[in-house]
């Protein structure tokens, strides 16, 4: 097999590990010997026509797996064509890609062939090449194998920018059924353990001489959920996002809509990705750590257990809040206008700044680029006053007319209707 | 109409100090006109020359970070439009950069997002291929930038890739790295770039392998990579293939449905047992190890499946530590956030603070044992944090069985109990804490137990006074337990 066979087969089997993120790092450039840079912000070199970034060289070392997870292409039992990579092989392609500006540095991750412990040394082994043996200053995501031997996930933090488990599903009972060989007690220590270690490494680097501070996974830890391969509903998938957030301090925790794959397990026959729930999930996820919201009041804008699949979740709470409108754009204090639909973070900031020197006004919405449609019945300006906030079909006029939306509707009559 | 040339277009030094010459010499923005070197003059061109530079105004820093992004912006009319704004800020409007609403700021705001995208796209989408000269390897890039970034981004490719030898090549500018120092020359063509490189095929394969056609969304692709920048990205030329293809591939994998496993599936080669441990279900812990009867104990409560709903939730259960046939047996409310993620009893800040306490009382470590009431945490999430709940009534009692074999096998001569929740746990029913402190009350097996705070109340005592005094007390406490036992 050539290496051109190889990288399709293991790039084919790292695919649904939506993340790409190349952000938050410390900043480093190659201006004192080495290659590469990360200045804060990620870069998305290229998009594929699924619309996700490509960020970083995403592969798998090997695509040999013992666990049979029934969502994964790469489970024990699935037929997939296997590939392994060397480590230099890993390496070179790295670097060429990178030399070529293609690339902001690596995500690897594997599948568990031998050992957890022997896998976890594959995986550092190819971080510390390229670390050490070449000067690497780009970014480096580690996949981190729960079980792995302590000394092994000291080595990985040291290399690598960021390290992820993946929950894979909201609850122990399901993971135990889809897979197996997981545990998700044992995938919580683990993230706490990261969680500890991260945060000691900053302590230290605060703290004492920063040049001696150990250096540990400085862009954090994340991880994965997928949406639709169990039962789970949007406020258990929530539960579990909030209570990994509070209690493990991750970056991300990333939605995966299951995916059909090429080889699907009997126990998951493949269906159409739920793409615009995996997307209202985001939104949710978005709201739970910039707007102040709980995770309460997101599925209150739902109804039994699920977001609304029509509206995005703020203007589904907001319909359901209508007595907490209309808010004053000239008076109301932050929290207030965060929670009105259609206005960003960043749009709330401007319009603070911009009221304490003149008075807001809906055309000045406009130039900030904000939907007046979205907007406009849950606000107050001199020259604006709603009269659709308590119009029967005020959800019908706010869902978009996009084809997202479109959509997203046949599944909400059969869930609601 | 006064016309000021400036020597280049995206000079932010030269316009500042033409700038500095009109705005002393009180020419209104109607009267000034500005041009690059090499352009042609406008309809109106002013024939007066422009005034020279007088003392400096004082300028707002946002006007200054903005005015050196939205300069490189290709419309001819920033220049006039940056020095509108500075009129403006100098005649009357100080705050003006704060309102965002304002038509003017609004367009500079615009403008300087351009450009910040045009620069991010550059970082983005430019693709090297690699020469071979005489004088060695060099990557060589042909980009077509929107913007006048051309010698602002040069820095970032510096740092990025200050070991290699490259050339950047745009329609208007050419820059050269040679590892030492930047050039910059006059622009260039396509056909000064090679066209194609040996890598070129892999990327292109990674890029069409990293794609799920179950998901095409061309349209959140084109967003954000738009078609312009296409021409000059090789793995751009799979997209059509790509697109084509998807939904015959996602519907073939849809109809195909589950396929049947593998007659050989992957093996494990050494991979240990799971680590999944049953329940041991010694209920009258027999075991003659008390440290073994203590393990098995702990290990029974954490496989049951009967566990109230935050324990669930929880990390790990915590359960006690100490030595067996300790004659102090501590017990507090529940594990914190840090015991749980440690999966060790007082290892939070209420933990160290007993840790410093029993120092101070001289109560030899060796002879404590410390363990909670409820053993998994109890708590709200609220972003970054998990608030600690306080456990109630039915809680206490899911656990209290399991305290009562912990102190069985434990068999302490006094238990402590700090706070409200290890008191009622200990004594069976709900009592005042702050009445039964440093007294004696049974417990069970007839076991006394001494009551005193839990330690995380002294940190939440609001001034230093208090705290002192209250920390002292609880000293003493200690002190006196101890004592009852030594």
């Amino acid at each position: 097999m050539d290496l051109r066979q190889k990288l399709e087969i293991l790039a084919d089997a790292a695919k649904y590990d939506a993340s790409c993120a190349s952000s938050g790092t410390t900043r480093r450039d190659s201006t004192r010997g080495g290659l590469g840079s990360t200045e804060g912000s990620g870069i998305c070199h290229a998009y594929a026509p699924d619309g996700r970034c490509i960020s970083l060289l995403k592969i798998l070392l090997t695509n040999a797996c013992a666990f049979d997870c029934a969502y994964c292409i790469n489970r024990a039992s699935s037929n997939v064509r296997r590939a392994r990579f060397t480590v230099e092989e890993v390496v070179q392609l790295t670097l060429d890609f990178y030399r070529r500006n293609a690339i902001e540095g690596l995500f690897l991750s594997s599948g568990i062939t031998r050992s957890p412990d022997w896998t976890m040394e594959q995986l550092v082994r190819v971080a510390r090449t390229l670390r050490e043996d070449h000067g690497f200053q780009g970014y480096i995501h580690l996949k981190t194998i729960p079980d792995a031997s302590p000394e092994l996930v000291e080595q990985a933090g040291r290399y690598a920018d960021r390290l992820s488990i993946n929950i894979e599903l909201p609850q122990a009972q399901t993971l135990k059924q889809l897979a197996p060989e997981k545990d998700l007690p044992a995938i919580c220590r683990a993230m706490g353990g990261l969680r500890l270690r991260i945060e000691d490494a900053k302590d230290a680097a605060r703290t004492a001489r920063r040049a001696a501070a150990p250096r540990f996974a400085p862009a954090g830890q994340s991880t994965q959920m997928i949406v639709g391969a169990d039962a789970s509903d949007d406020a258990t998938i929530l539960t579990t996002a909030t209570d990994l957030y509070a209690g493990y301090r991750l970056r991300r925790v990333y939605y995966s809509a299951y995916s059909p794959i090429p080889d699907a397990s009997r126990v998951l026959p493949p269906t159409a990705p739920p793409l615009v729930r995996e997307h209202r999930l985001y939104q949710a996820d978005w709201l739970l750590r910039f707007y102040g919201f709980s995770r309460e009041e997101i599925m209150a804008g739902g109804e039994r257990g699920m977001l609304d699949l029509a509206l995005d979740p703020k203007t589904a709470w907001a319909l359901k809040h209508r007595a907490d409108f209309p808010v004053d754009l000239n008076r109301a204090p932050r929290e207030r206008l965060l929670r009105v639909p259609g206005l960003g973070a960043k749009t709330v900031d401007r319009l603070i700044a911009a009221r304490r020197h003149a008075r807001i006004r809906l055309e000045d919405l406009a130039r900030l680029r904000v939907s007046i449609a979205k907007v406009a019945p849950f606000v107050v300006t001199d020259d604006h006053r709603p009269r659709l906030l308590d119009a029967g079909d005020l959800r019908d006029r706010l869902i978009p007319a996009t084809a997202f939306a479109h959509a997203a509707r046949p599944v909400q009559m059969s869930l609601f209707g | 109409m006064i016309a000021t040339v400036l020597p280049g277009p995206a000079d932010l030094g030269a316009w500042r100090s033409a700038a500095r010459g009109l705005l002393g010499a009180g020419v209104p923005p109607e009267q000034a006109e500005w041009r690059v070197a090499g352009d042609a003059p406008g309809l109106f061109a002013g024939d007066a020359a422009p005034p020279a530079a007088t003392s400096p105004f004082h300028v707002p820093r946002a006007f200054v970070a903005l005015a050196e992004i939205a300069i490189r912006h290709r419309d001819p009319e920033r220049f006039a439009l940056l020095y509108r704004v500075l009129w403006r800020l100098t005649h009357g409007e100080p705050a003006l950069m704060q309102v965002a609403t304002d038509a003017d700021i609004v367009r500079l705001e615009a403008m300087a997002k351009a450009v910040r995208r045009d620069a991010h796209k550059m970082h983005a989408f430019l693709r090297f291929r690699q020469v071979e000269t005489e004088a060695g390897v060099r990557h060589v890039a042909w980009f077509e930038p929107e913007h006048h970034i051309e010698e602002a981004e040069a820095g970032f490719f510096v740092r990025r890739f200050a070991g290699l030898r490259w050339s950047i090549v745009t329609p208007r500018r050419t820059v050269h790295w040679d590892g030492q120092e930047l050039r910059f020359g006059p622009g260039g063509r396509r056909q000064d770039v090679p066209p194609d490189d040996a890598v070129e095929p892999l990327w292109r394969a990674y890029y069409a392998a990293i794609f799920n056609p179950a998901r095409l969304k061309p349209g959140a692709m084109r967003a954000e990579m738009p078609r312009k920048y296409w021409r000059n990205m090789p793995e751009t030329a799979e997209i059509p293939r790509l697109i084509a293809d998807a939904p015959r591939r996602a519907a073939e994998m849809v109809a195909r449905g589950a396929s049947l496993p593998n007659p050989n599936p992957q093996k494990p080669r050494h991979l240990p047992p799971p680590s999944h441990v049953e329940p041991d279900m010694d209920l009258l812990d027999t075991a003659a190890d008390p440290k073994e009867a203590l393990a098995a104990l702990a290990r029974e409560l954490a496989g049951r499946n009967d566990l109230p709903d935050f324990a669930r939730r929880a990390t790990q259960l915590v359960f006690g530590e100490g030595p067996p046939g300790a004659p102090l047996m501590f017990v507090g409310e529940q594990p914190g956030d840090e015991e749980d993620i440690q999966g060790r009893p007082f290892v939070g800040p209420a933990g160290r603070l007993l840790d410093r306490a029993l120092a101070e009382a001289e109560v030899p470590r060796g002879e404590t044992y410390v363990t909670n009431a409820v053993k998994h945490f109890k708590f709200e999430p609220r972003g970054k944090r998990r608030l600690h709940q306080s456990p109630d009534a039915g809680d206490i009692a899911y656990y209290r069985p399991f305290l009562l074999r912990e102190i069985g096998i434990v068999g302490p001569r006094l238990l402590v109990a700090l706070g409200a929740t290890a008191l009622r746990a200990l004594a069976g029913k709900a009592l005042p804490v702050m009445k039964t402190r440093g007294t004696l009350v049974e417990g069970p097996e007839g076991l006394p137990v001494f009551t005193t705070v839990h330690p995380s109340f002294l940190l939440r005592v609001p001034d230093e006074e208090a705290q002192r005094r209250e920390y002292a007390r609880f000293v003493d406490d200690l002190r006196a337990a101890h004592a009852r036992v030594a």
